[in-house]
């Protein structure tokens, strides 16, 4: 796919968020948000249900309009004056499909190329079907299409307009896991033709796997980063000794350089809380050897993007509790 | 303004019709009842029927069909923004670079042409019909050439009332049942003006049909205007309402266009 916006955002940013918010009467949907998204990146957004994403999505896609604050989006202010632009250059797939079932694959995508003012759209109906493989359903009408073959051509059609930025919400709700990697495969795909991705999703495990820095939001902006620095912002870097037999004096073997703290956990061992797992390990595996441990292993405790979200979220439960 | 857009639309309207059942359904029956009604009354009026008794025959008839441009406009008119947001297909074609009022013509456009040829072809058949069949009396008011303009004028600009109002009421409505009933219901407030003019208690003449065809068609530019100022993206989506300052911005951008 050639990117005929590309040259819109001249280098800069994708989207700049400053202090959105959004409330709907006296309920606040979503609040100073402040974030930016560099082109080409694939951005995670994750939060749980009511957190504020699609408010946050439509907000930036020109559907409603925010209460106050300020976005930049593909190059454009965010204001009702810019909506047709802006919309010209960015494409969103909500969660629903949103096709319309009595017309085929192909009139679906007509009615769109026609409303982007595409200059060859049987060419390009043909490009998006073949890029989510449904090049041989074209003629099917959407009604008898799958939940995930409708997904397909929800996704075929935001890549229609060759887009600057892509805003996906769910995109894998509902999937199989083989339909769930294909539409894995398009975001990397997406990724490597520099178009910036917009992924709302409870998927935490694909948001580790595909995202370049997530946010996690509820209501307001809990953090914000690349996966594995809010692992280390949140939790203490840690390892993990299981041996055969309890050591006899744990206190002194763990008494080396690089270990701040250790406990017993009795599922995995000896936790170790380190100051830096590289030049920690060593010195236990030393301290372990020295004291004759029957060591059964040694490994740095991995946590994952769900513990990070968990942790956040769990914080704001406890709060409104 | 994107006549490339609008077409878009219509087009896909227009299949979408095709392909709905009660649409074609209600396409179909409806103008099969307004055709018999007339042809069974005006068949039964003998040649020696005097001209008040003709005359109020006819009036009724022309009534009948003048309500043919008004009723089934809503059929389609009336689902066509709350259809939408309820299969779910509005959230994306909002997400699209189309304005409302763009969006809002296509529709009317796409509801507009199968109305307008099921109602010139249900009068077309019942005045062919008088004229081959009926009482010459009968045939010599119903080819009145003032009645004919009236006929022919009012039953495009009846219907795009009705459509606007149809659209209007689907920008509102919270089901498409309830925005069909009230569309058809608001539709018949023309029957006041129609009645006036198929009883002839406004003398139809070639002026009068033009001036009031005019004033219609001015009544369906500003419907236009006023409905697309009713469509908020917002309230259809989310279910609230566009706050104020974002209203004042599209009027803002409303004003600039116009200018």
């Amino acid at each position: 796919m050639d990117r005929a916006n590309a040259p819109c955002l001249s280098g800069g940013p994708a989207l700049v968020v400053e202090h959105l918010t959004k409330r709907f009467g006296e309920r606040v949907a979503v609040e100073d948000l402040s974030f930016s998204v560099a082109a080409g990146e694939v951005f995670g957004f994750l939060g749980p249900n009511g957190a504020g994403k699609t408010t946050t999505v439509r907000m930036l896609a020109t559907l409603i309009a925010p209460t106050s604050g300020s976005a930049l989006v593909a190059g454009l202010p965010l204001e009702p004056g810019h909506g047709v632009e802006i919309r010209q250059r960015i494409a969103v797939m909500p969660e629903n499909p949103g096709l319309y079932l009595r017309l085929t694959v192909a009139e679906n995508l007509e009615f769109f190329a026609g409303l982007y003012g595409l200059p060859s759209p049987q060419a390009r109906i043909g490009q998006a079907l073949e890029a989510v493989n449904l090049g041989g359903r074209a003629g099917d009408t959407c009604g008898s299409l799958s939940k995930g073959l409708r997904q397909r051509v929800a996704l075929a059609r935001t890549l229609l307009s060759d887009p600057a930025i892509v805003f996906l919400d769910e995109p894998t709700s509902g999937l199989d896991p083989v339909a769930t990697r294909e539409v894995h495969g398009l975001i990397e795909e997406l990724r490597g033709h520099g178009v910036t991705v917009f992924l709302t999703t409870h998927r935490l495990e694909e948001a580790e796997q595909l995202c370049d820095r997530v946010a996690i939001l509820n209501t307001t902006l809990r953090t914000l980063g690349r996966p594995d620095e809010l692992r280390d912002r949140l939790f203490a870097k840690t390892l993990v000794v299981r041996t055969a037999a309890p050591l006899r004096s744990p206190e002194q073997v763990f008494a080396v350089p690089g270990v701040e703290s250790w406990r017993v956990d009795q599922r995995t061992g000896y936790v170790l809380t380190v100051a830096d797992t590289r030049t920690a390990a060593p010195e236990v595996t030393r301290a372990l050897v020295a004291a004759g441990a029957d060591v059964l292993s040694l490994a740095e405790e991995r946590h994952s993007l769900e513990d990070v979200y968990l942790e956040l979220v769990d914080d704001d439960v406890e709060a409104t509790r | 303004m994107s006549p490339q857009r609008v077409a878009a639309v219509v087009r896909k309207e227009v299949r979408d019709f095709r392909r709905n059942r009660f649409v074609v359904w209600t396409m179909a029956v409806l103008p099969v009842v307004f055709l018999i009604t007339p042809m069974v009354t005006l068949f039964r009026i003998p040649a020696s029927a005097s001209g008040p008794e003709v005359r109020s025959a006819v009036g009724a008839i022309s009534l009948l069909l003048l309500i043919v441009p008004i009723v089934i406009p809503p059929v389609i008119a009336a689902y066509s923004v709350v259809g939408e947001r309820d299969q779910g297909t509005l959230e994306p074609v909002l997400t699209a670079p189309l304005r409302p009022s763009e969006l809002l013509l296509g529709k009317a456009i796409a509801a507009f042409l199968p109305s307008i040829a099921i109602s010139y072809a249900v009068y077309f058949i019942v005045a062919i019909s008088i004229r081959l069949g009926a009482a010459h009396v009968v045939s010599a008011v119903v080819w009145h050439a003032p009645q004919l303009l009236a006929q022919i004028l009012f039953t495009p600009l009846l219907a795009l009332w009705a459509i606007w109002v149809g659209i209007g009421i689907s920008t509102r409505a919270s089901d498409v049942r309830v925005a069909q009933q009230l569309a058809t219901l608001a539709g018949l407030q023309l029957l006041g003006f129609t009645s006036l003019l198929s009883f002839q208690l406004i003398t139809p003449s070639v002026p009068l049909a033009i001036g009031l065809a005019l004033a219609l068609l001015a009544a369906d530019v500003v419907a236009w205007r006023v409905v697309s100022q009713l469509f908020d993206p917002e309230r259809l989506i989310a279910g609230s309402r566009t706050p104020a300052n974002a209203v004042r911005s599209r009027r803002t951008r409303t004003a600039r266009t116009r200018a």
